[in-house]
């Protein structure tokens, strides 16, 4: 039982909670649950009325028990009717339950606003802010509709109370999050600013949230907020400790305000007005200053609530980069919390750290705090912890202490905690190649990385390695004598055979010379692991033995005896046993001179975006690499998507009946001599000295631009075939529509809702509601598979004019989708005018690494917008004559296709969405029916007329329209449905 | 914020405040795992940690885990204090509140954390302005019922009207 028991006690309530607690398994608990609902439920269906009390208490039982974890589907509308209660905790609890079991229901939504329409005209601040926490946590859009409004009216309303106000404040801010196009922007925006001035500091507290959202949208309008808002903070920052009265939090005054005001003017640029910017520096300077005093209280939420608001100065400081001064005392503070005793501040000052890295003025102030990262790298105990310290050495890192950093992460990784080793690896590759000044370094530091870590070192890691060596002849043989070194390990990682058989097969020849490394040395070497590989590694083993049997003719016998064997010529897997058959008939087959241009060395790569850079991206999200783009952030930002774009089939799966001798008729483009293309380029300009390193990273003109695509040197295709990256399929174009579109899309003219597509891998399930003009669609994409699809964007396009008659806004959708998953996606559909084609959803992803495409027709008809109307025959016929001009009606004359009953002609014209008129056709066997197509620009009447002829097996349709196109149009389209 | 949860050392859940749209099976799957992650830490480690694209701040008060999920943008320190305040606003209602008051008075639990943070933004810090609201409530609705049609009207309650209407006074 309770200790305390506030307000009114529900004595039944505590009953039924304790028996809960009381029970011993599971079962019990349900049983009991079972129980109590069977007992609500006859009360709610009783023929005796409840009185408030008990609807109250049973409500309240109910909520408990959805709070519980189970689900409740009735209840709702005795909880609607204690919102209409004169008491309060009837009321309040009315309200707790709709807001929490929110319900779609449209008759009770109906109820539910309207009782909060009249709790809002209450006048009781009371009622008010009951029916505003309401709204606010509900956050619909049917809310926004019903209310966004009305609410901006409550807040500056002069004689609104504060409370009221507050609410008021933040229940609109949810509302302009969750629909901004619903609340309208207005006289009250301006008001809304002085309310930075408003004497109550709860209001203050509660607008300035309301204000940094409106802000963010739309900063031009608000700018007024930027002086009002640091007047504001100054009075707070220099106030003492007491003045503030309950708004002093463990001595600080006003903290939660503080943190939001610095959180507003994070909106803006440094103010321009120097008066201004002279009071907001001296702001940031005293809490700067505050900080080196002594505590006021040893309490943790004193310290807490004072560097919650020095954290969000740092934050403004680091925002504006603009005050060398102040960005060096920031870089101080943090450097003090580095060795603090409270894990938190540790944590924090690592966090904030990482982004003063990235300021030129304040790189260099906390590259001097290196070895109490180092050292935090090495002892933190959290998890957390750690990864902030390791985040914030790839932030610090430049030329200057790369080699140390890239050591220490080395070595951390062989103790790191699996769940970060893939991110530690990938940082390591990036500052590596970054900062390489000999590329002997490079390759060493990629090698330890599959030595150590091997199982984390993901495609884009050695994929890059190869590209890297193989644009820079001066560390191919380095390269080649490193892997061979390290491939005599006897266990040594899958990767390294991959590097290994990749670098040798394209420069073993450059070792060669050494007998301990002899070419048969080198063969048997990497034939000793054959046999413990993937297919993967396999089949890109065998590519390097043909590449053996050009650069080395002494091998040849050897490796054809291998290719020859009945393990590889008869293999199970498809596409070993085609390499081995192919490469065996093109080392018999071919002269050296052809066996020499098809087997030329991989020309350079083109230079892009390193891969790994972008998967970085993609683990961490936008933003998270943005220390190693320094002055090329914006750039990237659009790369994030851009850098998983479909890469064409032939790169990423070669097509197991390609022939690749086929080849010899045309020479193989790989073949042409390399153009003096990016590759060269590099050469160039490394050779211009340590100041030239950046050229190794992306050229600014197409590194952003260009797809992400691994040279994938596995792939025989990739081996013989240009490098270089085929076309960019691009956004826009989007293919022609399946063959099948058609009729996929007639299914949908007379029904909403089922599935629009299906194939082995995707099911895309269409649900969609249209009102008016207006429509709403919602789209299923099912991933079929177990396996997750990547770069999963589906796109809307409106072919030709389409785009003027009818609006279509689609919310983005994840990008992954997870196997055996489903995402919905959401359209707002506005039908501008009339229109004849439906828009185009084209879907594209990866599956498995190759790209999928799929056009589809949105099931999108005119006849969507319709709206019934009901009318006496005699109307009818007068209108029907009205519409006697012959380029109004349409007509046509076709077979049955399904059979003729009468009760599904009836659904399906229903569904087509014109009313059905009865007693107006002297024949009773013929359908009559009229209504009007909604556009936002017109209205387009319509009646139509369907004539079966049993015997004939035949229907005659006639439309007419006020509009031409628009009467065929129909008349096709439905023609199609019987 | 985006969301508030508040857990036992058991792992049950004692309130759940959503500040998102979310499905009922994001919401218990999101509460499964995170209850799960945050158990496992140990006392020591810090109050942070990224969750998804979420940052998370959770402290630990006698058996109950309260636990906030905010955005990348916002401040982890002032989020610690957001979940002391709400805990001292619980307190200074109950009286020394414990894991039972949230959970026979659930409703309380609510009605509290509504008038503190609304929409997931702070919407009133004073402590004595947002149990001045609740306070209210309850000396409504017990004169409602002192006053309307009393339902077994305890001398119990009458002097506990009272008292808040002397406490009133006094302030």
């Amino acid at each position: 039982m309770p200790a305390v028991s506030k307000g009114d006690g529900m004595r039944g309530l505590a009953v039924f909670i304790s028996d809960i607690r009381n029970c011993k398994s599971k079962e019990a608990e349900i049983k009991r649950i079972n129980k109590e609902l069977a007992n609500i439920r006859s009360k709610f269906k009783g023929d005796k009325a409840l009185d408030g009390y008990s609807k109250k208490k049973y409500v309240c039982k109910l909520l408990f028990i959805f709070l519980l974890g189970h689900d409740i589907d009735f209840g709702h509308m005795e909880a609607v009717n204690l919102l209409s209660s004169n008491k309060y905790t009837e009321k309040q609890i009315g309200y707790l339950f709709i807001s929490v079991l929110v319900n779609s229901n449209s008759e009770l939504i109906r109820l539910i606003n309207n009782a909060i329409k009249n709790d809002l005209a209450s006048r009781n601040p009371t009622f008010m802010c009951l029916a505003l926490h309401c709204i606010a946590n509900v956050g619909s859009r049917e809310m926004g509709e019903a209310f966004a409004a009305d609410i901006p009216r409550i807040l500056v309303a002069g004689d609104s109370m504060d409370s009221v106000k507050q609410s008021a404040a933040l229940c609109l801010l949810r509302l302009y999050k969750a629909s901004p196009d619903l609340v309208p922007m207005g006289e009250w925006t301006a008001r809304v600013v002085h309310l930075l001035n408003d004497q109550h500091m709860g209001v203050v507290t509660a607008a300035v949230s309301l204000i940094t959202c409106l802000c963010k949208k739309n900063p031009d309008d608000f700018k007024t907020c930027i002086s009002l808002a640091v007047s504001r903070l100054s009075r707070i920052v220099s106030s003492a400790s007491t003045d503030l009265q309950d708004y002093t939090y463990y001595f600080v005054p006003a903290p939660w305000l503080s943190v939001k005001l610095l959180r507003l003017l994070q909106c803006y640029p440094p103010p321009e007005d120097a008066a201004v910017k002279g009071r907001l520096v001296e702001c940031l300077e005293t809490v700067l200053n505050k900080a080196q005093e002594p505590p006021k209280s040893k309490k943790v939420q004193h310290s807490n609530a004072k560097n919650a608001i020095l954290f969000e100065t740092i934050s403004l400081i680091i925002h504006y980069d603009s005050e060398p001064n102040l960005l060096v005392r920031a870089c101080n503070q943090l450097g003090q919390f580095l060795q603090h005793r409270e894990t938190n501040l540790r944590y924090l000052a690592l966090e904030s750290m990482c982004t003063l890295a990235s300021s030129e003025f304040s790189h260099e102030a906390v590259k001097t705090h290196i070895d109490t990262v180092i050292n935090a790298l090495k002892t933190e105990r959290d998890v957390s912890v750690r990864q902030r310290a390791a985040d914030l050495l790839y932030a610090m890192c430049d030329r200057s202490n790369a080699k140390q950093i890239v050591s220490e992460m080395l070595r951390y990784l062989e103790t790191a905690d699996y769940a970060i080793r893939e991110e530690i690896v990938l940082k390591v590759a990036i500052l590596a190649e970054k900062y390489a000044v000999d590329y002997s370094w490079y390759v060493d530091t990629i090698l330890n990385l599959i030595r150590i870590a091997g199982d984390y070192v993901s495609e884009e890691v050695w994929y890059r390695v190869l590209q890297i060596v193989t644009n820079r002849d001066d560390v191919q043989g380095y390269a080649a004598k490193t892997v061979f070194e390290a491939l005599q390990a006897p266990a040594c990682h899958e990767n390294m055979v991959k590097v290994g058989g990749y670098i040798l097969g394209e420069f073993g020849n450059l070792i060669a010379g050494d007998p301990r490394s002899s070419p048969p040395v080198q063969f048997s070497l990497l034939h000793s692991k054959f046999h413990l590989c993937s297919v993967a590694t396999r089949a890109l083993l065998l590519s390097t033995y043909i590449k053996f049997i050009n650069l080395f003719p002494e091998t040849k016998a050897t490796i054809q005896g291998v290719l020859r064997a009945g393990s590889q010529l008869r293999n199970a897997d498809v596409e070993l046993q085609q390499r081995a058959v192919e490469y065996l008939t093109l080392s018999s087959v071919a002269s050296t001179d052809v066996l020499a241009t098809v087997l030329e060395e991989m020309p350079p790569f083109p230079e892009r975006e390193s891969s790994i850079l972008a998967k970085l991206k993609r683990k961490k999200g936008p933003g998270a690499a943005s220390a190693l783009d320094d002055g090329r952030r914006d750039a990237s930002s659009n790369d994030i998507n851009g850098g998983v774009e479909p890469t064409p089939s032939t790169v990423s799966t070669p097509s197991p009946s390609a022939d690749l001798l086929g080849l010899r008729a045309a020479p193989p483009p790989a073949a042409a001599p390399a153009p003096a293309g990016a590759g060269n380029l590099l050469v160039d300009v490394s050779s211009e000295g340590p100041a030239a390193q950046p050229g190794l990273g992306p050229t600014p003109e197409e590194a952003f631009l260009s797809e992400l695509e691994p040279p994938a040197p596995e792939s025989p295709m990739a081996l013989l075939a240009d490098p270089a990256p085929a076309a960019d399929p691009g956004s826009e174009d989007i293919g022609s529509p399946i063959p099948e579109a058609d009729e996929l899309m007639n299914k949908f003219v007379c029904k909403n809702n089922g599935v629009l597509f299906e194939n082995q891998l995707l099911q895309i399930g269409v649900k969609s509601e249209f009102r008016q003009n207006l429509g709403r669609m919602y789209l299923f994409y099912g991933n079929k598979t177990s396996v997750q699809f990547q770069s999963f964007t589906p796109t809307v396009v409106h072919p030709g004019d389409l785009q003027t008659q009818l609006a279509v806004q689609t919310k983005r959708v994840a990008a992954q989708v997870d196997g055996g998953a489903q995402v919905q996606q959401v359209l707002n559909i506005e039908c501008l005018r009339d229109f004849l084609t439906p828009p185009l959803l084209s879907v594209r992803f990866r599956y498995g690494g190759a790209p999928q495409s799929l056009t589809l027709k949105l099931p999108v008809t005119i006849n969507k917008f319709f709206q019934p109307t009901e009318m006496a025959a005699q109307d009818f016929f007068q209108r029907w004559k009205q519409l006697s001009l012959p380029q109004q009606e349409a007509q046509k004359i076709f077979k049955a296709t399904h059979p003729m009953d009468a009760e599904v002609t009836k659904a399906k014209l229903l569904g087509f969405g014109s009313a059905l008129l009865d007693n107006v056709d002297p024949n009773p066997e013929n359908f009559v029916g009229a209504g009007i197509i909604q556009t936002k620009a017109l209205q387009v009447g319509c009646l139509l007329r369907l004539e079966p002829n049993a015997q004939a097996q035949m229907y005659r349709l006639t439309l007419r329209t006020s509009k031409e196109p628009v009467s065929r149009h129909l008349c096709e389209l439905l023609a199609q449905q019987f | 914020m985006q969301f508030m949860l508040l857990f036992s050392r058991q792992g049950k859940l004692r309130l759940q405040k959503w500040y998102v749209p979310l499905s009922d099976k994001e919401k218990k799957k999101i509460t499964r795992e995170l209850v799960q992650t945050v158990l496992a830490r140990k006392p020591k480690m810090c109050s942070f940690l990224e969750w998804r694209d979420l940052k998370i701040v959770y402290k630990r008060y006698a058996s109950l885990y309260f636990c906030c999920a905010i955005e990348d943008q916002d401040n982890e320190l002032i989020t610690l204090e957001i979940i002391h305040r709400y805990v001292e606003l619980l307190d200074k209602y109950f009286g020394s509140v414990c894991e039972l008051d949230i959970i026979f008075n659930f409703e309380k639990a609510y009605f509290i954390l509504d008038e503190f943070l609304l929409g997931g933004e702070v919407q009133e810090t004073s402590k004595k302005n947002v149990l001045k609201a609740i306070e209210q409530a309850d000396l409504l609705q017990e004169f409602q019922e002192v006053l309307g049609v009393p339902r077994n009207p305890s001398p119990d309650s009458l002097s506990h009207v009272m008292n808040i209407l002397m406490s009133q006074c006094t302030k």
